[in-house]
């Protein structure tokens, strides 16, 4: 039956929030190329060269609907096969970040959509060249309707960093099975890590929507 | 090798693991929507515990990761007594986690049910379970189904991480032929096609047409 041991318990404490650093910089790095390369694939998928567009769009298929452990599987291990040997950090990044990208390339999509038509017109009346209409007038405009999707995947990518323990990524998860190999002990090890993961993730969560909120108000919409 | 001779030879074995994840996919999503249903009418109960039970769930099952409850129902429950064997624990857990976000959608559907239709039912006199089960739950599902396509996608992709606790699906199956062979593009690649295609030519379809189906038993194509 059930023995919790608090000795255990307080001896693996400072191991597992060690790895905690880890699992939040893969998530931010993550999110970093997320947020920058989704926007790459949200802006290719309105140029007027059809065939970027439908092959950029299939490919935003292909990521989204296939698992994402999967997918770090198959960037950690096809590189070397063709000589390109990545480090289970880059590969990591590699895969989270482009799964995410193609995740937030849709939040994009929506928010950009919703931008006016007149807006556009505007700007052309006013001689802006398209990339600055993009920079200066459509995206500022396309970011607040984006950003409470962008804040559910900021949470998502935190979530999802598990899956980089199965490459040896040294996070959070990675951590509790090498305790759990070395002590013969899951309870404590795995019950704490689904702890730090809900500490982190609800207040992250509600602050996110705190945020949303304020913007909101910021711009004057409601 | 080239890629038809790796079909041939691993080809059985790929099939074999794509039966278990169709198999664990149908599991775990019959799961899935019956926790979602359960969830999603215990959250907006009038009874504070019947209520703070469902938000309890809710949040602990959307807040950690399926990886951590996947790893937890497998290897801590059996301290306390409840030992599941691996295939099991694989779909309860991706069903119990897809369960908590489908409760969500249910909640959603069912506030977002026109007031008249509430107070046309509460008119005909009918009790609270009749009018949810006959005037509101259809309605509702009508409402949620297209969300209930991405969340049966994202169910799909949560089968894959059982490969971790050594369910022989799809995942597993590669990841063996992965280390035997060092044939990694062909091993995953083929694994993600067929991903892609089970998500893409098998569950949109069935959801589209799911749509359609009920939209015509609501009297709305």
């Amino acid at each position: 039956m059930l023995d919790w041991r608090w000795d255990f318990t307080w001896d693996i404490l400072p191991r597992l929030i060690a790895a905690t650093g880890n699992t939040l910089l893969a998530a931010g790095l993550g999110y970093a190329i997320a947020v920058v390369l989704g926007l790459v694939l949200a802006l290719a998928q309105r140029t007027p060269y059809r065939a970027v567009t439908i092959v950029v769009r299939e490919a935003v298929e292909f990521i989204r609907s296939t698992p994402l452990v999967l997918q770090i599987f198959f960037v950690f291990y096809v590189g070397p096969q063709f000589g390109l040997r990545l480090s289970p950090w880059a590969a990591g990044m590699i895969a989270i970040g482009l799964h995410y990208a193609a995740y937030l390339s849709e939040v994009y999509r929506g928010g950009l959509e919703s931008v006016p038509k007149g807006q556009w017109e505007a700007a052309t009346s006013l001689n802006l060249s398209t990339a600055r209409t993009y920079f200066r007038i459509i995206i500022p405009q396309a970011l607040p309707p984006s950003l409470a999707g962008m804040g559910n995947y900021l949470v998502g990518i935190f979530k999802d960093t598990p899956m980089l323990s199965v490459i040896g990524v040294a996070e959070l998860m990675h951590t509790a099975n090498a305790i759990g190999s070395e002590t013969y002990r899951f309870l404590e090890p795995y019950t704490l890590v689904g702890i730090i993961f809900l500490a982190l993730s609800l207040p992250t969560a509600a602050l996110i929507r705190v945020f949303e909120a304020w913007v909101r108000r910021k711009l004057g919409m409601y | 090798m080239s890629y038809l001779e790796f079909l041939g030879q691993y080809g059985d074995r790929i099939l074999s693991g794509t039966l278990v994840t169709i198999l664990l996919t149908v599991l775990a999503s019959m799961l899935a929507m019956a926790i979602a249903l359960a969830a999603g009418l215990m959250r907006m109960a009038r009874s504070p515990i019947v209520r703070g039970v469902a938000v309890v769930y809710i949040e602990i099952f959307r807040g950690t990761s399926l990886l951590v409850q996947l790893y937890w129902i497998f290897f801590v429950l059996p301290l306390f007594g409840i030992t599941l064997e691996k295939f099991t624990a694989g779909f309860v857990a991706v069903g119990m986690n897809l369960g908590a976000y489908g409760a969500e959608l249910v909640r959603g559907a069912i506030l977002s049910v026109p007031r008249g239709q509430w107070e046309a039912a509460l008119a005909l006199n009918m009790s609270p379970a009749k009018r949810m089960v006959r005037v509101i739950l259809p309605q509702a599902v009508v409402i949620m189904l297209p969300s209930w396509g991405n969340l049966l996608i994202e169910l799909l992709k949560g089968t894959a991480l059982v490969a971790l606790i050594a369910v022989t699906d799809l995942m597993f199956q590669v990841k063996q032929i992965n280390g035997t062979t060092f044939l990694s593009a062909e091993a995953f690649g083929t694994a993600l096609i067929v991903y892609y295609v089970l998500a893409r030519f098998m569950i949109t379809p069935f959801m589209r047409w799911l749509e359609r189906v009920m939209q015509r038993r609501l009297g709305r194509a």
